[in-house]
This record gives structure tokens, sequence and C-alpha cells, in this order.
């Protein structure tokens, strides 16, 4: 006790002179590598935990297990903007311009009193993720170019969204399909602002990017041009499981 | 800080000290400046990465922030900036404690063993931190690499394969939801230990806490003040420099 111990650095942490394994470095190395790889394996990963997590989640009486990033089950939400535009319901209009007969400037009322189409089926993003028997409630694209009267010149059509950016493009004959839906419906509610409410496309057989969300304007043109995706490195013609490099099963 | 309880017999007994040490009253600094500002900062950098990462993945309640694109340019700066204040900190002459913090997390004794079960814990010697606190040590510094590496890899989805992206974004969210998780138990283990909670906030605790808590740091911390008294006899036992 009297005499005073030398004082170098190691002396000051006796607790490192009693016998001890390296384990907190070892985890420490261990976890951030691990995690970094996850780039790496989590793809793979994130199936097994949608089999186990995601089938206990729905067990889940709070509904907060639906939160969880069981990372292909749940919606993402993407905006290319700033934020989630809004329009009311009141303030709403859908235009259909273009190469058409009868241009319509249809309020949302007068878009409800369309013919309804009810269709349940998934909904595909790019980036992985599919929300399973999704029931949507909206008007056919084919419905509307109908009733607008297409051009015999008309080849494609170019979507518009009110958020100022969001554009879209789909061939005539793509358009003509029945599974190409003007929604205003989902999983039995109105759509929402982040869905794209009041009023989106849903394009059934093709990638999320292509169901525009916030749509304003359907303008049926000579040639197709790219939208907003397709210009960032998105193929045109984004078929589920036939573009952008992948195999999804068909939606 | 409290003053030792006999001062006036430091001077007198400066031999003896040893005995006065373990005295009531007796504050032991346990964490310097140094130590508290990186906690503090990286708390900060953390709060605002959870509150933002909250808005972009969309949780409930947080769905209609707005200003997107600013979020979005925030999160992935501020979580750059992430590990800075640590690797900065190690980097410097300063961080000498905090270099000393994290040796003695790294290590891991028989007694760390002892202390996970309750029947064996009063007989654990742990030194400075108990096996608890060292998990979450290692795992927040874990942290700190895997969020900006998955981070960047999430941001620049047009340069790394979808598969890639889709595996960063897996791991960015689960490790969110372990640090969401693992820092509420923190934060509430600390409300319910004030002596913890101060040495984070002022930097000493108490003789007896430390006694009881993290016996062996307090054995270490008794002999290197007696050393240093017996170099100087006129520098009694405090709580902050």
């Amino acid at each position: 006790m009297d005499i005073p111990e030398p004082n170098p650095a190691h002396a000051l942490l006796p607790e490192l002179d009693v016998p001890s394994k390296p384990y907190g470095r070892r985890a420490f190395l261990g976890l951030a590598t691990l995690g970094s790889l996850g780039i790496l394996i989590g793809n793979r990963e994130a199936a097994v935990t949608k089999a186990t997590v995601g089938k206990l989640a729905k067990y889940d009486p709070t509904g907060l297990a639906q939160e969880l990033p069981l990372n292909d089950t749940r919606w993402t939400i993407f905006t290319v903007t700033d934020g989630y535009p809004s329009r009311s319901h009141a303030k709403y209009r859908l235009a259909v311009t273009g190469l058409v007969d009868r241009p319509l400037d249809l309020s949302y009322a007068e878009l409800r009193s369309r013919k309804a189409t009810h269709m349940t089926k998934d909904f595909q993003c790019v980036t992985g993720w599919r929300v399973e028997r999704v029931p949507w409630v909206g008007v056919l694209l084919s419905d509307l170019l109908h009733e607008a009267g297409v051009k015999p010149s008309a080849k494609a059509l170019r979507l518009k969204s009110f958020d100022g950016e969001y554009t879209e493009s789909l061939t005539m004959q793509q358009a003509m399909r029945p599974d190409m839906l003007v929604a205003y419906q989902l999983e039995g509610r109105d759509l929402t602002r982040e869905h794209g409410g009041p009023v989106r496309l849903y394009a059934a057989p093709m990638y999320g990017y292509k169901s525009i969300k916030w749509l304003e304007s359907i303008e049926v043109v000579d040639s197709a041009t790219s939208g907003y995706w397709e210009q960032r490195g998105y193929d045109i013609d984004a078929w589920v499981g036939k573009s952008n490099g992948r195999d999804d099963a068909a939606t | 800080m409290q003053p030792p309880s006999a001062p006036s017999e430091l001077g007198d007994q400066a031999g003896l000290s040893g005995e006065l040490s373990v005295s009531r009253g007796v504050r032991l600094p346990r964490f310097g400046r140094v130590e508290r500002a990186v906690h503090w900062a990286n708390a900060t950098l953390f709060l605002f990465l959870i509150i933002t990462g909250f808005s972009l993945y969309g949780a409930p309640g947080f769905r209609y922030l707005t200003h997107r694109g600013t979020v979005k340019f925030l999160h992935l700066w501020v979580g750059y900036a992430l590990p800075i204040p640590v690797l900065l900190t190690i980097a410097i002459r300063a961080g000498a404690p905090l270099r000393d913090d994290f040796r003695r997390v790294s290590r891991w004794t028989a007694d760390d063993s002892r202390w996970w079960r309750k029947r064996t814990r009063p007989a654990a010697n742990v030194g400075k931190f108990n096996p608890g606190q060292k998990l979450n040590t290692v795992f927040i510094g874990a942290c700190l690499v895997v969020f900006p590496v998955t981070g960047t890899a999430m941001r620049w989805a047009n340069i790394f394969p979808l598969w890639m992206r889709r595996g960063a974004d897996f791991t960015h969210s689960w490790f969110a939801i372990a640090v969401l998780a693992i820092t509420i138990g923190h934060i509430m283990m600390a409300l319910a230990r004030p002596e913890a909670m101060r040495a984070i906030l002022r930097g000493d605790v108490s003789d007896q806490w430390a006694a009881h808590e993290h016996p062996r740091w307090h054995a270490e911390m008794i002999r290197n003040t007696t050393s240093s008294q017996a170099e100087n006899s006129s520098d009694p036992i405090t709580a902050s420099p």
C-alpha cells in the first residue's frame, strides 16, 4: 500500500490482468461483419423471416406486427416528391385528353358513378415486396377510353400525377387489357393519400411503379414515351416476372 | 460533489488513507467529460435517426410527415456522421478514457459469466462494466458500422443490384428495431438507477454503489487513489477534477 505502483497505461486497468477472453471484441467484429454481410444474405434471410415471424404476426391482435419489416408482405410507401400530395374528393378531377373524340373531365363523383369493377390481385413491387390478394375497386381504364372514343391514330397513353413529377406510359394494347384499373378503393376503403388517393392506376400485370399514384390526367398520344421510373432505368414494358431482370410469379 | 466525510484526517494520515477512502459519502469518478460527451453525442444522433427513420419507414403516426426529400437527405448524412464522435475520440489523446473503456468491454472474465445467474451474481466480482453493459456497447458499436454500410446500399440502389438492396433494407430495418428495443430498455434501466444515471450526467458515483455494483472496478479505484495520494498527499478523493 505504501509503495506506489508504477503507472504505465495498463496498470490503470488491473481489471485486464485477470484471466479473460476477448469475447466482447469478437462479438463486436462478428456482429458488425454479419450486419454488413446482410447486403449479401439479407435477401435470403428475409424469406426465412417471412416464413416464421410472418406467420406469427398474423396472430397479433394489436396489428403492430404488421408494421414489422417482413420486407415483402407489407406495403412500402414510395413517393417521388417531398411528401404525399393531397387533393380532396371535392376538388379532384380526372382528364382524358389527346387523340380522342370526346375529351373527358370527370369529377370524383362522376368517376364513382361509372360502372365499378372489382378486382382482387397481388401487388408486386420491383424492389421485391408483394402484398397478396389486394382488393381493388375502380373503373376499367378501357371503359373510360371507350367512353372518350380513341382515334385510330392513337398508339399509347401518357399518364400524369398531380404531384407534378410522376408520369407513366402504357401502349394502347396494354391499356385496353381487362386488368388495368383506374382505382379509387383499396382494401375496402377509399384510397388514402399515401396509397395515391383519391384516384390512382392499378396496372395489375405489371410492377408497381406502373400503377401511377395521384392520377390526374390520361393523354392519348401516337407513340409511347418513358415515364418517371423508366427514365431512371426501369423497363417500359414492366410485366411481372418478365422484366427488370426478375422472375416473380405473375400477379 | 460531496467532500470526503473526514477531510481533515486525510492530510494527517495520508499513509493510512486506504481505510479512509471506503468511508461513507465518498464519491468516485466514473465517467470523465470526454466519455460523457461521446455518450450524449451518440444519444442525440441515434434519437434523430430513430425519428427520421420512423418517418421514412412509414410507421404509424409518422406517415404524413412532409418534406420527405429533406428527411431522406438528413437521415442519410446524419447517418454517416453516426460513427464520427467515437472514431474521432479514440483517435485523439484526450480519448484515452474511452479507449480504456473499450479495452474493458472487449474482455470477458469468469466473473462476467457468474453475473448472468441470479444465484451466483452476488459473488461476481465484475469490473467497470457488467456483462449487460458490455453487450449493449458491443451492439451499439456494431450499429455504427452496420447502419452506414447497409444505408449506402439502400441509397445508391442504382449501383447495387436489387437483391442486395433488399438484403440491406432487411438488415437495416431489423437492426433498427433492435436499437429501438435496446434503447428503450437502456433508458428504463437508467431511470430506475439514479446512481448510474448520475454517472453519465455528472460523472461520479457513490463509493457504496461502486463497491456493490462494480466491486473489481471499485477496488481498482481505491488502489489508484491511494497510490496517487502516496505520491501527492494533499490530493483528496474527489468526484470531478
